[in-house]
């Protein structure tokens, strides 16, 4: 603090009357971790606790009852979360697709690891939607050619994953080839086209689905899958989903 | 005394001589600094990732944000805080409050300017309107023509913000809606050319306004190396002059340090993006020299 008058004096002394401009000489760079290490702000903290538990209490309230524990690594070709999924897609979107364009969807086509959570037996709550699906993906559905088809078939067989379908069947031989598949109890006729109803992530060619990628015309249903679900759930009293002959090896 | 007390007390006295400048050659006390924070494609991440979370444990949360802000300001009170955009989607916060605790708490944080990203139309142009009043900090966007939409004159195409006697100009940049959301969402918004924008912005911000430093919030993303010829921070940086520094958001792009790139005249643009979810916060510090003899001299990035 000593030094203090002696600088005022040399800022005076210096003082002159040119013109000064801003140069910008020097610029440091960096970024900073958001880490556990940084203490929270309490006053923040006290105003977001209202909020957080208002939503805490509803992400809590008790929607629908699952009968089993349902995980996505249970099943080898069809799985029952999965087919929950796919089923509670086609079940709530197929009518708001109806409605806006005159047409069905024919089949539900989602992806394995899509289902980011398992569904523990007993309650399941509005949580429950957001564990399952925390992503905001939403419901397209496209109209894919035949040819198209072909590949997805294809694609399927050579994957033999459990990828959530719906309205679709497919039957694979022993040798793990191709024996038959079938939309709404009608062979697959690679002639004609059909509207595959799927989420925004596989349209843009996720999963490496690249049949998905061109197609004739695709409708946004503006339909979160999360919304999907919570709207599945919130009309199902108990949920028994299992799993079924929708993909299958013949033994 | 410490350092640190020494180019306070300096600075404050540069300050009480007045701007006339002075021909200290030898001494840094001249120096003011301009400290910039920034975060971008936070996406209602209020709460910091759980202990239990496979990808971000222990990351992020607003209050400990607070507190970061809070440290950097007391040391360097001629700071400036901005967001480029994707404040809203991600967690239930926004589907249960549509926004509002995301804009209360940026206003408590003091947020000086922020851009609009492609997921702030989520509820639509109505319900990003309807959350304004929680924001008490300004929106720029230069390239979004919001003339046909109920957000008309609620979003200013640049803001001028003066601290410590340096001017800060700083103008927004979105990223094309069609095809990204739906037009039930952003209805009659309209997308302009950035590059032809940016031209004009740098313009008013450099040749008219005289700014000591322009910064571009985008929300453009970072780059498209599968598309190259889309329109993104680093294409822009090269393509345009004037700009100091682009703060971007949009594609979560986690850096290591800000990217130099060369800009239309062969000049340094800096490029930066934080990731996302509030896990990073930027910051670029702007060192100024009153000191005409150095004018000279370029400048040099630390980075």
């Amino acid at each position: 603090m000593n030094y203090r008058p002696l600088f005022f004096v040399l800022f005076i002394l210096a003082f002159s009357a040119c013109k000064t401009k801003n140069h910008l000489h020097k610029i440091e760079g960096k970024q900073i971790n958001v880490s556990d290490s940084i203490a929270a702000d309490q006053r923040i903290e006290a105003f977001i606790k209202p909020y957080r538990e208002r939503v805490e209490k509803d992400l809590d309230s008790v929607l629908a009852y699952s009968v089993a524990t349902l995980s996505k690594s249970d099943g080898e070709y069809n799985t029952a979360i999965g087919n929950m999924m796919a089923d509670a897609v086609y079940e709530e979107v197929n009518p708001v697709f109806q409605k806006r364009t005159g047409k069905s969807i024919d089949f539900v086509l989602l992806n394995h690891g899509g289902i980011r959570a398992i569904i523990s037996k007993g309650e399941i709550t509005t949580r429950t939607a957001f564990e399952v699906m925390p992503f905001e993906n939403s419901i397209f559905v496209a109209e894919l050619k035949g040819d198209q088809i072909k590949e997805l078939i294809d694609y399927l067989v050579i994957e033999k994953r459990a990828h959530p379908i719906s309205q679709l069947k497919i039957v694979l031989n022993a040798d793990g080839s191709l024996k038959e598949t079938s939309s709404k109890e009608k062979p697959l006729n690679y002639t004609k086209s059909y509207f595959v109803a799927t989420n925004d992530y596989l349209l843009s060619g996720g999963d490496r689905m690249n049949f998905f990628k061109v197609n004739d015309s695709v409708y946004d249903l503006n339909y979160k899958v999360r919304n999907v679900l919570l709207d599945y759930f919130k009309k199902t009293d108990t949920l028994r989903p299992r799993i079924d002959d929708r993909f299958i090896k013949i033994k | 005394m410490k350092r640190r007390d020494f180019i306070h007390q300096t600075s404050a006295a540069s300050a009480l001589i007045g701007l006339g400048g002075f021909g200290l050659s030898s001494f840094s006390s001249a120096t003011k600094k301009i400290t910039i924070l920034h975060t971008n494609d936070v996406h209602s991440h209020i709460d910091p990732f759980g202990p239990e979370d496979g990808r971000n444990p222990n990351q992020g949360g607003v209050a400990r944000r607070a507190s970061l802000i809070e440290s950097i300001r007391a040391e360097n009170p001629n700071t400036l805080l901005m967001d480029a955009g994707d404040i809203f989607q991600g967690t239930p916060y926004f589907n249960y409050y549509g926004g509002e605790l995301e804009f209360k708490l940026m206003s408590m944080l003091k947020y000086d300017v922020a851009t609009i990203g492609n997921h702030d139309f989520d509820n639509g142009i109505d319900g990003l309107y309807a959350q304004l009043p929680h924001a008490k900090f300004d929106f720029v966007s230069s390239n979004y023509d919001f003339s046909n939409t109920i957000m008309d004159s609620h979003v200013k195409p640049y803001r001028i913000i003066e601290k410590d006697g340096i001017k800060v100009g700083v103008f927004g940049l979105g990223i094309e809606l069609y095809g990204l959301v739906d037009e039930n969402m952003y209805k009659e918004t309209k997308y302009l050319d950035p590059i032809e924008t940016t031209q004009e912005m740098t313009r008013i911000l450099k040749q008219q306004e005289h700014c000591d430093l322009v910064i571009c919030l985008s929300h453009l993303g970072y780059k498209y190396s599968r598309l190259p010829e889309k329109i993104s921070d680093l294409s822009l940086a090269e393509k345009t002059k004037d700009i100091d520094l682009i703060i971007g958001g949009h594609t979560h792009t986690f850096l290591k340090k800000p990217t130099i790139i060369k800009n239309a005249e062969g000049k340094n643009t800096l490029v930066n993006q934080v990731g996302c979810y509030g896990i990073n916060l930027g910051k670029i510090d702007f060192y100024f020299d009153a000191n005409k003899n150095k004018s000279a001299e370029g400048t040099s990035i630390i980075v």
